[in-house]
């Protein structure tokens, strides 16, 4: 029963490039950037540079191209989707026609412009995730939300239930696989029927995977209790992040290249 | 008596109170824990052992009577983060009590909760991951440890917030017997080298037989309390109250009854072993 075993949470690859080292504020700031610029430029240059933008992460980042693609495949049934739609649906000159199918010139530029849209904006992302850690990433974002603690955002305890989802994933997946186990050996059947049937079968694992993951969240309340936890109020960190120069000009020259390449283009 | 660490005064304690189902777990409970003492707890199922230790460090409140850490009443809300600093607590199971990611994260949640600055944050843990002997896992992710390795880092977790006492509620009690063994030894030398007190709430006789002190609890009341030779000399008692004794005074008992004249109070394979040969 490896189907489980297999499931990694995030996707980190450990390596020490310049952009493992970065801050992982820096980081996320640099793909909101990227974000940002995608929906700013509406031409091929500006996607040009966008996809330079993307591929010069990779070769910094010096991760396996691969790996940096394979953060497609998930995704690879929208970006086929939204270019069907875009190629088929766009009124304008017909280029190719068989009875009310046809294809359009603009269609197939809009098509190409949202496809190209979609995959770096998946791709950069991916670098984000395969050269951050689930820590730092937490880190990271529990940094950059905190000054909106005072409009109400909970960015402490935001942190903290990405911390503990972390922590308690591979536990509730492995008991899943034990769970599951103990029924198959009683005669269960998880992998045969149709649908509807299958997610029936279903039940007898959640019931007992919901009852044990209450009893764990309220063991687990009580020995946070215990080791004097009251909320993200007078407390400090253990890793603190710290901006170097590199962040800095990372920043910088993102920012820079940013607004350029969306007011140019 | 002013020299205690932990002071139970006439504790009662009901579940459900103002219910139907109202629950004396503790009954006019009297107990003081001396600093550095090593104090084992007794009683089978639902005989309010638990209930005891959560009120060592203000989980619970009791019902009337009062609770006293290093002169501080548990009641008072103000010493209450005072009082969890003074008092860790590690519980049955070690999955339910490790908050983060990696080892090193998790001791460090403790001390990250009390404030304290984060370069000693770093020099505690380290400190404390070597004191249970887990250094080297510092940034294993807790589901790859064993059970002991589990309650190990959770002991940890506790020595990283300088605790005087530690209460450990059946800690081995989800563990092999390596495991146990592990968690053992090093309960045993944080209490003898770091004079760290412990309150250690068990089912196993034999990890009884090192303490200094033992409370049997009954029904909510502390049903027989003295030294482990004392205590475990009341064979019958023992029985009547539906606990076991170490292995080796069962053995003397039985062998008494036979007709040999061993002494009530022998624990270990080596006393008895001394005992027949003389
Ligand atoms: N939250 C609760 N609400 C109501 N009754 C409770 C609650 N917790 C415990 N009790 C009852 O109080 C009594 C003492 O419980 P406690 O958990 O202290 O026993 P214990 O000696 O630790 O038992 P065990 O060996 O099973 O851990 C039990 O009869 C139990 O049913
Ligand atoms: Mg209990």
């Amino acid at each position: 029963m490896a189907m489980l075993r297999n499931i990694t949470i995030g996707q980190y690859v450990p390596g020490d490039s310049w952009i493992h080292r970065l801050d992982p504020r820096t980081k996320i700031l640099a793909t909101m950037a990227l974000i940002a610029l995608l929906f700013l430029v509406q031409s091929f240059p500006g996607y040009g540079f966008a996809a330079l933008y993307v591929l010069a992460a990779v070769y910094v980042s010096k991760l396996p191209p691969r790996y940096v693609i394979r953060g497609l495949r998930p995704l690879l049934v929208i970006i086929i989707l939204t270019l069907t739609l875009h190629i088929f649906m766009t009124d304008g000159r017909v280029l190719w026609q068989w009875g009310f199918i046809s294809i359009t010139w603009e269609g197939l530029v809009r098509g190409a412009m949202m496809g190209t849209r979609l995959v770096l904006l998946v791709l950069g992302t991916s670098i984000l995730t395969l050269t951050t850690s689930p820590i730092h990433l937490t880190d990271g974002i529990e940094s950059l939300l905190k000054p909106g603690k005072p409009i109400g955002i909970p960015a402490h305890e935001l942190a903290m239930m990405m911390t503990i989802a972390l922590r308690f994933i591979p536990t509730l997946l492995e008991e899943t696989e034990k769970i599951m186990k103990a029924q198959m050996a009683r005669g269960a059947d998880f992998e045969s029927g149709n649908l509807l049937q299958r997610a029936k079968n279903l039940i007898p694992l959640l019931v007992p995977l919901f009852i044990s993951a209450f009893r764990r969240a309220d063991d687990l309340a009580v020995a946070m209790e215990a080791r004097g936890y009251r909320g993200g109020e007078g407390r400090t960190k253990f890793r603190e992040l710290q901006f170097a120069v590199r962040d800095g000009a990372c920043l910088a020259g993102v920012t820079v290249f940013t607004v350029v390449v969306s007011v140019l283009f | 008596m002013a020299d205690a660490l932990i002071e139970f005064r006439n504790v009662n304690h009901i579940y459900g109170k103002g219910t139907q189902q109202e629950w004396d777990a503790l009954i006019d409970v009297s107990v003081s824990i001396r600093p550095g003492e090593f104090v084992a707890v007794l009683g089978h199922n639902g005989s309010g052992k638990s209930t005891l230790a959560k009120h060592a460090n203000a989980l619970l409140l009791p019902s009337s009577g009062c609770v006293l850490v290093d002169g501080m009443d548990t009641r008072d809300e103000e010493t209450v983060w005072d009082i969890r600093q003074r008092v860790g607590m590690v519980f049955q199971n070690p999955d339910n009590q490790l908050v983060a990611t990696t080892v090193e994260e998790d001791v460090a949640f403790g001390p990250e909760n009390l404030g304290v600055p984060s370069p000693e944050i770093r020099r505690r843990v380290d400190e404390a991951l070597l004191a249970v002997d887990m250094l080297e896992y510092r940034l294993h992710s807790p589901h790859q440890l064993s059970g002991g390795q589990k309650q190990r880092v959770a002991i940890a977790g506790m020595i990283a917030m300088r605790p005087k006492c530690i209460v450990l509620d059946e800690p081995t009690a989800m563990l092999d017997p390596v495991g146990r063994q592990e968690v053992m030894q090093t309960v045993r030398r944080l209490n003898e080298e770091e004079n760290i007190t412990v309150l250690h709430i068990t089912h196993y006789m034999d990890e009884a037989i090192f303490a200094d002190r033992i409370l049997v609890m009954e029904s909510g009341r502390i049903a027989l309390e003295g030294t482990p030779a004392q205590v475990f000399s009341q064979v019958d008692t023992l029985y009547k109250l539906q606990l076991d004794v170490p292995q080796m005074t069962a053995l003397a008992h039985r062998l008494n009854k036979r007709g040999f004249s061993l002494p009530a109070d022998t624990l270990t394979v080596d006393e008895l072993v001394n005992q027949l040969c003389q």
